[in-house]
């Protein structure tokens, strides 16, 4: 999955955040609809499309979508 | 004692083998076990190890016991898993050791007249899925749930023979069992969680042992078909 895939899929876990607010620099913590509903999805994520587990410490380490994604890949 | 390797119920075990009980432990882990028969006072215990979920280890093990006063079915799995992302395989696993594998050892245990009269059964369920839950948690509270309900038709069934049948439902009750979603939600969540008591900290495994003791004895002969909360008072708030 490239980078922009990631960012699309991450964007679908969010229902009142418009997709467009969504770019591989976005630092996902300050938007409104993070919480621990969003970030589970986003764990949820990781394991259905990459097969890895991360955590909520592993959120709250990362800053921006592509920090996250480069942390999953390194995994 | 079902999980007696570990948690609450290697604390149960310690508490009953204190007030003079006999246990048959089981588990998986052999090693584990071992553990916590070193821990039991008294003598005349049994360790069983085997997995549960087998049906030819449940009837390995029937075979071996003796007709037993008391039962405690503590064995279980947690797993966090949003309704969104729930997949059939996982579910079946959860539902099975929480439940198939339970209600199939009771209905063994019942079969092969291993249960005397006056004998006292009792389900550690919990507060999730009962009174409360919490994001991810749907398929284990639905698990716990389905305790709750099939203890509800047992104790009818068994009431006759004065056997009676109760759950528990603790609420955080500080175990390996924590560590599961303690690899999720992190120490911060937890700390969070726990000042969310009004008694402001977590259960220990005494805490539920000390109610299994009472629900086991004759004190409690009046006593079947009941949910008992160990909370700590969260559910109060």
């Amino acid at each position: 999955m490239t980078l922009d895939e990631f960012v699309t899929v991450f964007a679908e876990e969010f229902e009142e955040t418009p997709a467009e607010q969504f770019k591989a620099d976005t630092v996902y913590k300050k938007l409104d609809e993070w919480g621990s509903l969003t970030a589970l999805s986003i764990i949820a994520l990781a394991m259905e499309n990459f097969e890895k587990k991360i955590t909520g410490a592993d959120l709250r380490a990362c800053n921006t979508i592509e920090d996250l994604y480069n942390f999953i890949q390194a995994k | 004692m079902t999980g007696a390797s570990s948690g609450i119920g290697r604390g149960i075990s310690v508490a009953c083998a204190k007030m003079g009980a006999k246990l048959v432990l089981s588990g998986r882990n052999e090693l584990r076990l071992q553990e916590t028969l070193a821990s039991l006072e008294g003598e005349g215990h049994m360790v069983l190890s085997g997995d549960l979920n087998s049906e030819e280890t449940r009837k390995e093990i029937v075979d071996k016991i003796p007709a037993l006063n008391g039962v405690t079915y503590c064995a279980g799995i947690s797993q966090i898993q949003m309704a969104k992302f729930m997949d059939q395989s996982s579910l079946e696993g959860l539902f099975q050791t929480n439940v198939f594998s339970p209600l199939m050892l009771n209905t063994l245990l019942l079969k092969k007249k291993k249960i005397q009269k006056k004998s006292s059964i009792i389900f550690i369920s919990s507060i999730s899925g009962v009174y409360r839950s919490q994001i991810g948690e749907g398929g284990y509270g639905a698990t716990k749930a389905a305790l709750a309900g099939y203890v509800k038709s047992l104790a009818l069934e068994l009431a006759a023979q004065g056997v009676r049948v109760n759950t528990i439902h603790p609420g955080v009750v500080e175990t390996p069992l924590l560590e599961v979603s303690n690899g999720t939600f992190g120490e911060e969540e937890l700390e969070a969680l726990r000042q969310k008591y009004p008694l402001k900290r977590f259960g220990k495994p005494e805490d539920i042992a000390n109610c299994v003791v009472y629900l086991l004895s004759d004190a409690s002969s009046w006593m079947t078909g009941s949910n008992i909360l160990i909370d700590g008072g969260f559910t109060l708030k």
